[in-house]
């Protein structure tokens, strides 16, 4: 009896995976347990093991290939098998993941309209861009490489060629990509190129923050409130009241997430991890304030399993204590949002009639536009600005 | 050790002739008057007259003649005076060199190197000046190889002599002063296998004997424009080595192929072709061939230049595939 091979779905935010290496050729014995391929989902490279004994009869999926989780990718069998019917069924499915999927399901299909070089439709497929958004600066307009570039990771360096001259002093240092890197470089350019980003940009007055902060410190307790705390309990409070922006865009439907699970961005020296707070709308301050600690110290020692980074459905990067006072940051999927935070600074405000020092900061909210339209990101905002003003209420 | 092509040819056949008695050398000119290109100079001297072999102006006969010799156990070397006069010798190469082992069921085998200068040189004429490698490539049973360096015209000479079966070896008449680097002593270099002359990533550069050279000093100049071309020379036209020319093609997705012979059916119209097989999801546009013109070469020197592909052009060509024009 044939077993199906199947691309597996190795993380909760795992949408495709990429058949690095198949381990075993075709024709070839295998044995339950055995390891079969090398897959790498969006945080590693993982071996995909063999589930059932038999002779790897065919391999559907070349190496270096992306694709969705749960789509076919080979067959274990007798090695006189018929299955003709399980590759048959197959088709469909592979050209057309059954779960519904981001961008690339848009180039997937047959893109009448878009002329495109082969490379770069192979380049879109593996890298889910939407060449509906791509302009061609080709023959015709054809979309050539060039044309994707700002969408695609930065190509390999040119290898150094002892030319003529005789060797001088060598003007760059290159620096292999850690696991961390690629990942990141994974994560936002899946983002940056087919997520439609959008930006709103609030000013809030941080002068009830900082005294509930400050308070929190002199009372000397075991975990001190911080703004982040602040941040995380108002970002819950204000997506319970806008679900609509605790989702995210699935192809062909908006998954709104029942769950708030907030991802705060924290930096490590070769990168940075996003640690995900989960169930946030269910947490008191002070439950927010203990989970947050424990959960950020174990991301900067690296004790975080592959699921407690990943599947945040609102995401916070505060670069504030660098002394920013604004910036954009990136979104990553599954979220739809991503809210960047700059420093407390003091600055003239008029309160009453009369100018007064305050204290403001500034958060800018990056939205997918697929599914969040702009008044709705203001609407949050707007909630979530009441929210932080007033600390004691949350 | 620094030597021209001509040295390199030279070292290479008496090395072999030493090692195995059964090589011998025969063609026109190739014994009192060592080499209409002074290939084999100081053979006669020390191989004689039995192993150095001059010929009458037949070359239908003396290549059958080498053809029946390798199929008794030697293994000739014939070398034709250029590969325009092999012409004459089609029908032995074609119908008894690339068939007897197949036709013989493996009873026989024809261990035969043919070798001289193809491609133009300068002012020869139109019936002097061709490329007809691809007349060649076209036949199986035939192995073709095409060397552009002093050291891989030695390693691969050696290759051919102690090969099976047939070789047809094409040198250049404007390669033999060409001085380069060659390796020590007895080294062979495998037939069929090419290699990555200069490195690169942005636009493959395909290109063997003379062109080789062509393709190399373009891409000198394109690296000026911050433009990394990776040129290839297949060394071997048939078997070709697809493996090493489609890894550089999927990694640039840019390709061109420069060749001195005709466009229309012309090696490189195979190599596209081949290429297109494999590598076509990684292409960014299509492959550009950069040939001689389409006429037989003209004898005035402005306009045989005019007719052989240079720098310039596969320079312009590398521009047109990288969408820059």
């Amino acid at each position: 009896m044939a077993s199906r091979v199947i691309m597996p779905k190795l993380t909760d935010s795992m949408e495709e995976g990429v058949v690095v290496k198949w381990r075993k050729a075709e024709r070839e014995r295998v044995e339950s347990g055995d390891v079969l391929a090398e897959i790498e989902t969006d945080k590693a490279v993982m071996d995909l093991e063999a589930f059932a004994s038999g002779t790897l009869l065919k391999i559907l999926v070349p190496e270096g290939t992306t694709v969705p989780s749960g789509a076919l990718i080979g067959v274990i069998g007798d090695p006189d098998e018929d299955i003709r019917d399980i590759l048959a069924g197959a088709q469909p499915s592979a050209a057309r993941p059954s779960a519904p999927r981001p961008a690339p399901s848009a180039v997937a299909s047959p893109e009448e309209d878009t002329l495109a070089s082969p490379r770069v439709r192979t380049l879109a497929r593996e890298h889910g861009i939407d060449l509906k958004s791509v302009k061609g600066s080709g023959p015709g307009g054809r979309i050539v490489e060039r044309d994707l570039e700002p969408s695609l990771p930065p190509p390999t360096p040119p290898p150094k060629v002892g030319e003529g001259k005789g060797g001088g002093q060598p003007t760059v240092r290159e620096v292999p990509l850690s696991q961390m890197r690629k990942a990141i470089v994974r994560m936002t350019t899946q983002s940056k190129a087919p997520v439609p980003h959008f930006y709103v940009t609030i000013d809030t007055d941080m002068t009830e923050g900082l005294r509930v902060v400050e308070e929190s410190k002199r009372a000397a307790v075991a975990s001190p409130i911080s703004i982040t705390h602040l941040l995380i309990a108002a970002s819950a409070r204000a997506l319970k009241q806008h679900p609509g922006l605790n989702a995210s865009f699935a192809g062909e439907t908006i998954r709104i997430f029942s769950n708030i699970d907030i991802g705060i961005a924290v930096a490590l020296e070769d990168g940075l991890i996003v640690p995900v707070l989960r169930d946030c709308g269910s947490k008191t301050l002070g439950q927010i304030v203990e989970a947050e600690r424990i959960l950020v110290a174990r991301a900067r020692k690296r004790e975080l399993a592959a699921e407690e980074y990943s599947g945040a459905t609102f995401l916070i990067s505060n670069l504030g204590k660098f002394d920013v006072e604004s910036f954009s940051a990136v979104i990553l999927p599954p979220a739809a949002t991503a809210l960047a935070v700059g420093s407390v600074r003091e600055a003239p405000v008029v309160r009453d009639g009369r100018v007064e020092v305050g204290h403001r900061m500034m958060l800018t909210l990056s939205c997918d536009h697929r599914v969040i339209d702009g008044a709705a990101a203001a609407q949050f905002l707007q909630t979530f600005k009441h929210a932080l003003e007033h600390p004691r209420d949350l | 050790m620094k030597a021209t092509y001509r040295e390199a040819l030279n070292q290479a056949l008496k090395e072999e002739m030493r090692r195995d008695d059964r090589v011998f050398l025969i063609g026109e000119d190739v014994a009192y008057y060592q080499g209409a290109f002074k290939v084999s100079k100081g053979f006669l001297e020390e191989f004689g007259s039995r192993r150095v072999v001059d010929t009458p102006i037949t070359e239908l006969g003396f290549t059958g003649l080498a053809i029946g010799a390798a199929m008794a156990g030697l293994r000739p070397v014939v070398e034709v005076m250029t590969f325009n006069f092999a012409i004459l010798a089609m029908d032995q190469i074609v119908n008894n060199a690339a068939k007897i082992r197949y036709m013989s069921g493996g009873q026989l085998s024809v261990p035969l190197v043919i070798r001289g200068p193809g491609s133009a040189a300068h002012q020869l004429g139109a019936q002097h000046s061709q490329s007809l490698e691809a007349w060649f490539c076209h036949v199986p049973g035939l192995k073709v190889v095409a060397p552009a360096t002093p050291h891989d015209a030695k390693g691969l000479i050696k290759s051919a002599i102690r090969d099976e079966n047939p070789v047809v070896f094409i040198e250049a008449q404007l390669l033999y002063p060409m001085q380069g680097e060659i390796g020590d002593g007895d080294y062979t270099i495998p037939l069929g296998v090419a290699e990555v002359k200069r490195p690169g990533t942005d636009v493959t550069l395909i290109a063997y004997s003379k062109m080789l050279l062509v393709a190399l000093e373009a891409a000198g100049k394109l690296a000026q424009e911050g433009i990394q071309a990776e040129v290839i020379d297949p060394r071997t036209l048939r078997p070709l080595d697809l493996a090493t020319l489609a890894t550089s093609a999927k990694k640039t997705g840019k390709v061109v192929i420069v060749e001195e012979g005709w466009p229309f059916a012309g090696l490189g119209a195979q190599i596209a072709e081949s290429l297109y097989r494999r590598v076509f999801d990684y292409l960014d546009g299509p492959i550009v061939r950069v040939t001689g013109r389409d006429v037989p070469m003209p004898y005035a020197r402005n306009l045989e230049d005019a007719a052989i592909p240079n720098a310039d052009q596969v320079e312009a060509a590398v521009h047109h595939v990288l969408y820059r024009t």
